[in-house]
């Protein structure tokens, strides 16, 4: 019996006088509260009332330089053509993001800057994802087929996002006490060498702890074998480490400031600090981990206002301009699409636009095993 | 007559209705929400599995590792509230015996700090005690140091940085204590033989230990219950009970096992402010925000 017949046998329950109005009113507020926590018939009211109002959409990204070249590029000529506004939101991190739209009502959000491929499956997972019509995005062709495909295998040939940047997580290390050979030498075994200790950190989040583990261990991130030499190598890195940071802003302070000699880290960050005059070396060891950001359409979203605005978002000088603001190369193709001057100088820039020597996280293994190994980690991380 | 009484007593009740409207709205449903949430499954997706299941109780107290992080958080809450005691009470004593005229204007300087806010004044510590921050530098310059030490990120910056942002907490409710004593008592006592320490001892500190109990309470409820502290200034190890709601809410996307947690500290900090009331009042706690 779904919501709608059960709210009609309660109306004619009341009004043949079987249940009084206060029985009556008490059921019906008892329902409203459910569905604020479960969804349901309000729920179902405002996602069609959101998804038939496309005066607005709504974008939530990284905030900073990335949000004023999408306002400056993109959101403001889209609006100008369209009349259609861009409401702009941030978020600090893609978990933070993702546990408030499942907190809200489909429609509430509509595009992101999210992620790759994890995140990807995650909101699959979740039945958030969309289904874009490609015919409305042109400049989707300009973009690297690598980094589509395996979004398209998720969502089962078709897209919810389109792919918008990529970067890597290598092995950052202060120059001045660790040489470009030793980091080539060590690789991620670096990052449990003793005699860096105290002065050693990690990314706090329990996937690249997990890759770099194995990586440590001597196994494919993609097909571990010994999940338990994979945490004795979180251990030791736990061990040995300063800090576990948890944001880009963070990252940059620890190395800069010296407090640490040693960390992997965000290519882009990297960048940001080597051109700010840090003698940060940047090294992507073999198994690095690579990943890509896209631009995702939310379940319940005005999809034709969405995919006119990706296809603005995908214009070469928008896509270019972002890019070098967050130092990230854009998920356009090299080989069809002339980047400029400073795309082919940011570190992770494949000219070749096939990405082989990137790893990636493959989405299958990583979401099968994520409910296990996110709170195992937990764990590992407070000494256990 | 009968129905004046019967008017006379529903005013109160009409009078506190939107109060009570506010309170059930803001507080008791969502909470009612978390107690639902709590009996619920998240499924290998991240959806919730609706149904009433105990295993996310039987998980949290059943399992040593959320009963020894409690462990740790009340600890650290113990050691925080203690510091808090110690430093707070000197610089309250102060305000409230001061002569000065300006004794507005140094409760003006007690309020500053909540000027700004709470993770800023965390952050700061970084500058203050990392590798080349005031410091260091200083110890180095003036030859005490050759290299800096490593003073941060371990479970003692993370009582520091609480104890910086709860002692203002602990000085007010000392100082309404303290402020409300008859210093008519203390000159009885001198004028009857007691020395100046004597008569703090046996007079003042009995009469202002309302403030500081109540001002113990609101530093450990609130210590126990944070999480920006450790996530800045602490290891990778420093946790507290907060965190580990955090990181399942947020990062496992696991809302019940989150709300099991929460309502586990919720229960925990509750018990305590039941006790406090039945054996001190919380009418003390309320008095130093008027």
């Amino acid at each position: 019996m779904d919501d709608t017949k059960r709210y009609e046998r309660l109306l004619n329950r009341f009004r043949d006088g079987d249940i009084s109005r206060r029985t009556f009113l008490t059921a019906l507020g008892a329902a409203g509260v459910t569905a604020g926590i479960t969804g349901g018939p309000m729920g179902m009211l405002a996602r069609k009332a959101m998804a038939a109002t496309p005066e607005q959409v709504r974008f939530d990204g990284w905030g900073g330089v990335v949000s004023e070249a999408f306002e400056k590029y993109a959101f403001a000529p889209y609006t100008k053509k369209t009349g259609i506004e861009v409401v702009s939101g941030t978020f600090g991190g893609a978990d933070e993001y993702i546990a408030r739209v499942k907190a809200s009502q489909p429609g509430e959000f509509n595009l992101a800057h999210l992620s790759g491929v994890f995140d990807y499956a995650r909101y699959h997972g979740l039945e958030l994802t969309s289904e874009l019509n490609e015919d409305n995005i042109p400049n989707l062709k300009n973009v690297i087929p690598t980094l589509i495909e395996p979004l398209r295998k998720i969502t089962g040939g078709t897209l919810s996002a389109v792919p918008y940047d990529y970067g890597t997580t290598g092995i950052a290390y202060n120059r001045k006490y660790i040489s470009d050979d030793e980091a080539k030498a060590k690789g991620a075994k670096l990052m449990v060498d003793e005699a860096y200790k105290g002065k050693i950190g990690g990314w706090g989040e329990w996937k690249t702890r997990i890759w770099y583990g194995a990586l440590q261990s001597d196994q494919d991130p993609n097909n571990i074998q010994d999940i338990e030499a994979v945490w004795d190598m979180v251990r030791a890195h736990r061990d040995l480490a300063l800090k576990y940071w948890s944001s880009g802003a963070e990252l940059m302070s620890l190395l800069a400031e010296e407090e640490i000699y040693v960390t992997e880290g965000w290519s882009g960050r990297i960048k940001a600090l080597q051109d700010q005059g840090h003698d940060i070396g940047y090294h992507d060891p073999a198994g690095g981990l690579g990943w890509q950001e896209c631009l995702f359409v939310l379940r319940g979203s005005p999809m034709a206002a969405c995919e006119e605005l990706l296809n603005f978002m995908l214009e070469p000088e928008v896509a270019i301009a972002v890019a070098e603001g967050q130092s990230y190369p854009p998920a356009l193709d090299p080989q069809k699409i002339e980047l400029g001057e400073v795309i082919p100088t940011l570190p992770a820039f494949d000219p070749t636009g096939t990405l082989s020597s990137l790893s990636f996280f493959d989405p299958a293994y990583w979401n099968e095993n994520e409910a296990d190994w996110s709170k195992t980690f937990s764990r590992v991380q407070r000494g256990y | 007559m009968a129905a004046d009484i019967a008017g006379a007593r529903k005013t109160p009740w009409l009078l506190l209705s939107p109060s009570l409207a506010t309170i059930s709205l803001l507080l008791i449903v969502p909470m009612l929400f978390i107690v639902v949430y709590s009996f619920w499954l998240r499924t290998a997706t991240g959806a919730d599995q609706v149904g009433f299941y105990l295993d996310n109780w039987i998980e949290v107290l059943g399992d040593r590792f959320y009963r020894d992080i409690l462990f740790q958080t009340l600890l650290i809450a113990f050691y925080t509230t203690v510091i808090c005691a110690l430093v707070g009470y000197i610089p309250a004593y102060f305000v409230a015996n001061t002569r000065m005229n300006s004794k507005a204007f140094l409760l003006l300087l007690l309020m500053l700090p909540f000027w700004i806010s709470y993770i800023i004044r965390t952050m700061s510590w970084i500058n203050i005690l990392g590798t080349s921050g005031a410091l260091n530098t200083l110890l180095m310059s003036i030859g005490i140091i050759d290299d800096p030490i490593q003073m941060l990120y371990n479970q003692q910056t993370v009582v520091l940085g609480l104890v910086h942002y709860l002692l203002p907490f602990m000085i007010l409710n000392v100082y309404v204590s303290l402020d409300g004593i008859d210093k008519n008592l203390t000159e009885a006592a001198k004028s009857l033989g007691c020395t100046g320490f004597q008569a703090f001892r046996e007079v003042t500190l009995p009469l202002s230990l309302p403030g500081l109990a109540a001002g113990s309470l609101l530093c450990f409820v609130l210590a126990a219950g944070t999480y920006i502290t450790p996530i800045v200034l602490g290891g990778p190890r420093d946790a507290m009970f907060a965190n580990l709601v955090f990181e399942a809410i947020v990062t496992q996307l696991n809302w019940p096992l989150g709300s099991a947690l929460s309502l586990v500290l919720l229960a925990l900090l509750g018990a305590l402010v039941v006790i406090y009331t039945r054996y001190l009042g919380i009418d003390q706690i309320a008095k130093s925000f008027k």
